[in-house]
């Protein structure tokens, strides 16, 4: 008895990783995925490693060389206080992918326990956390980040709160939505009957089987995170100088447009690649882990 | 002489009619989360909000006064009540910084953001729906990659650095378009391809997709048996079916675009609602703040409800029960 449980456990062990080699070989023959991977690795480099790949302070001004047209010295040239754009850009990458990191963590924090909860639960619960997401998702997004940061005031941590607060409301309906579907599936219904507690429940049975959405939405959220950030910057109410942050570069480079021109192109070309790495990663993930797109 | 159908009264879809109230009422309860929203954005600040808005030179007697004026001197829940009575009549308060009521500065400027949105809702579905339904119409060739990927470039792309390349292009190296500013019809193009291309992105794969389905259903199949024209498959059979998610996500993007316009107005000095609101938070002028977001969300709600409307109309098995 005990022998041809444990072979059927090996069994599925073997076809839960040859399903996952499937979708892995899957994500592999997306080139437009590894595209994405390739430009989330090189963003993951320079953000890692950007004070040994451009060390010095970015934010020492150089007024003698201000706004300075891309040379062997300032490969891209450089801002109306003299500093490198590239150097800039480089130790900008670290800022944003602090932020990214913080907003995603943020909203995972908040919107998965409550959509579990809200999706598990239903009734009273559901109906409240369900009406505070429609208030939330009344606002489009951005706007809802730049109220929140008009209350809490400008700066890094802020921004990192109102963006992050921003998209809880987009992971409350995302596991709702999952937890409704898995809720009434046997094995949870099984779980029940056999006196599980409803945590265990939600952390065992339903929150391995709302993965997968969840995966995708960090990847795209990442990618938003960054747009709204680089958005709050650039409106001069996110992080502000002389903290090199990609949207307030943009922001300030805005006055020099008609004389120099590539102090706000370079910073916005880095956002761009960030977010499209992040994007193409996700819709890759969502085209080999999502069952749906078997079709 | 008239004929008499002429006088007699259109005919009342009592079950549209018992929907539309039945929609009017559910979004209640967002109004009312709007307006908790609004109210505690005002107690969340830090300090004192009379003092905040009196500003850091105002004499003791001018915080009190404004303490007494905005009712925050009285128990929080008749302040609550205050301010929806307020609410209800559209009475915002006055701007910090102008002293004008808040009503009239916003509704100065909505007509600009009301024109901004739709100039580029319209640009975003004509180009869009076409590259959509082209794209789905020949899948997995190069034309469909090329739709994809300027569709994933235009979700990638910073809205405001477009803004400003357009303005590169076309104010400082061609010199054809003005850089900002309104008054011409020379003033929108800019701002509003900027806007579109942050939607027609959305509208061109929602179209994809929702084509690709339609076209690989029975009908469609059926249609083509029957021996009909490419083009008579594709629009009248085709289409007409995905129209429903299409409109779902025009609709969707319309809010978006709202989120953009605050990004667009500040690149092109557009005067409108999101350049207000800009302005106001650099400010700190709360009350203009709280008008124009209160503004934001109703034209929101009101466009979602008028996309269920529509719905009707291109799909006339929904039924509104």
């Amino acid at each position: 008895m005990t022998e041809k449980k444990k072979s059927n456990e090996l069994q599925s062990y073997w076809s839960g990783n040859r399903e996952l080699r499937r979708r892995w070989a899957k994500l592999r023959r997306n080139k437009a995925a590894l595209f994405g991977g390739v430009l989330i690795l090189i963003y993951l480099f320079t953000a890692l490693f950007g004070p040994i790949l451009y060390p010095g302070n970015p934010s020492a001004p150089n007024l003698i060389r201000s706004l300075e047209t891309p040379s062997r010295q300032h490969p891209l040239g450089t801002d109306e206080l003299g500093r490198s754009i590239l150097g800039r850009i480089v130790h900008g990458s670290r800022v944003s992918l602090l932020i990214a990191i913080g907003v995603v963590s943020l909203g995972l924090l908040l919107g998965v326990p409550l959509g579990l909860v809200s999706g598990y639960y239903g009734g009273k619960v559901d109906f409240g956390i369900q009406r505070i997401t429609d208030t939330m998702l009344a606002f489009p997004g951005f706007l809802l980040a730049l109220a929140l940061v008009a209350v809490l005031g400008v700066g890094l941590k802020n921004t990192v709160i109102s963006v992050g607060i921003s998209m809880v409301p987009i992971y409350i309906r995302l596991v709702r939505g999952c937890v409704l579907s898995v809720r009434e599936q046997v094995y949870v219904e099984a779980a029940r009957a056999l006196g599980t507690r409803d945590v265990a429940i939600l952390m065992r049975h339903i929150l391995p089987n709302v993965m997968v959405p969840i995966t995708v939405q960090t990847s795209l959220g990442m990618g938003t995170a960054i747009l709204f950030a680089a958005g709050l910057g650039f409106l001069g109410v996110g992080v502000q100088p002389p903290t090199p942050e990609w949207g307030a570069m943009l922001g300030s480079g805005r006055a020099y447009l008609f004389h120099a021109p590539h102090v706000a192109t370079f910073p916005g070309i880095a956002i761009f690649l960030a977010v499209l790495g992040f994007n193409l990663s996700g819709d890759g993930l969502r085209e080999a882990l999502d069952p749906r797109f078997k079709l | 002489m008239l004929s008499c159908s002429r006088l007699v009264a259109p005919k009342i879809d009592w079950n549209m009619l018992r929907y539309v109230i039945k929609r009017l009422i559910s979004t209640l309860p967002v109004l009312i989360g709007i307006s908790f929203l609004l109210f505690f954005m005002l107690r969340m600040l830090p300090g004192d909000p009379a003092q905040v808005l009196a500003g850091q030179m105002a004499t003791p007697e001018e915080v009190q006064n404004i303490r007494h004026q905005l009712g925050l001197d009285r128990p929080i829940f008749t302040q609550y009540a205050l301010f929806l009575g307020r609410l209800v009549r559209f009475d915002l308060g006055r701007s910090a910084r102008t002293q004008n009521p808040v009503i009239e500065e916003v509704w100065a400027r909505l007509p600009n953001t009301i024109l901004l949105a739709v100039a580029a809702i319209i640009l975003a579905c004509l180009f869009g729906i076409p590259a959509g339904i082209l794209s789905a119409v020949r899948p997995y060739t190069w034309i469909d990659y090329l739709v994809t990927s300027m569709a994933l470039f235009g979700i990638s792309m910073p809205v405001f650095w477009l803004g400003l390349m357009l303005v590169v292009l076309f104010s400082v190296i061609l010199q054809w378009l003005p850089a900002g500013g309104t008054g011409t019809w020379k003033h929108v193009i800019l701002p509003s391809i900027t806007l579109a291309a942050f939607v027609v992105a959305f509208i061109a794969r929602m179209t994809r997709a929702s084509m690709m389905e339609a076209l690989a259903q029975d009908y469609t199949t059926t249609a083509r048996s029957k021996g009909l024209k490419e083009s008579v498959v594709v629009v009248k059979h085709a289409l007409k079916n995905a129209l429903i998610p299409i409109i779902t996500v025009v609709g969707l993007q319309f809010g978006l675009l709202l989120g953009g316009a605050v990004l667009t107005e500040t690149v092109f000095a557009w005067p409108g609602l999101g350049r207000l609101i800009v302005d106001s938070i650099l400010a700190r002028d709360y009350p203009v703040i709280q008008g124009a977001i209160l503004i934001f969300g109703l034209l929101y709600i009101l466009v979602n409800l008028m996309v269920d409307l529509v719905y009707a109309f291109v799909d006339p098995r929904i039924r509104y029960d």
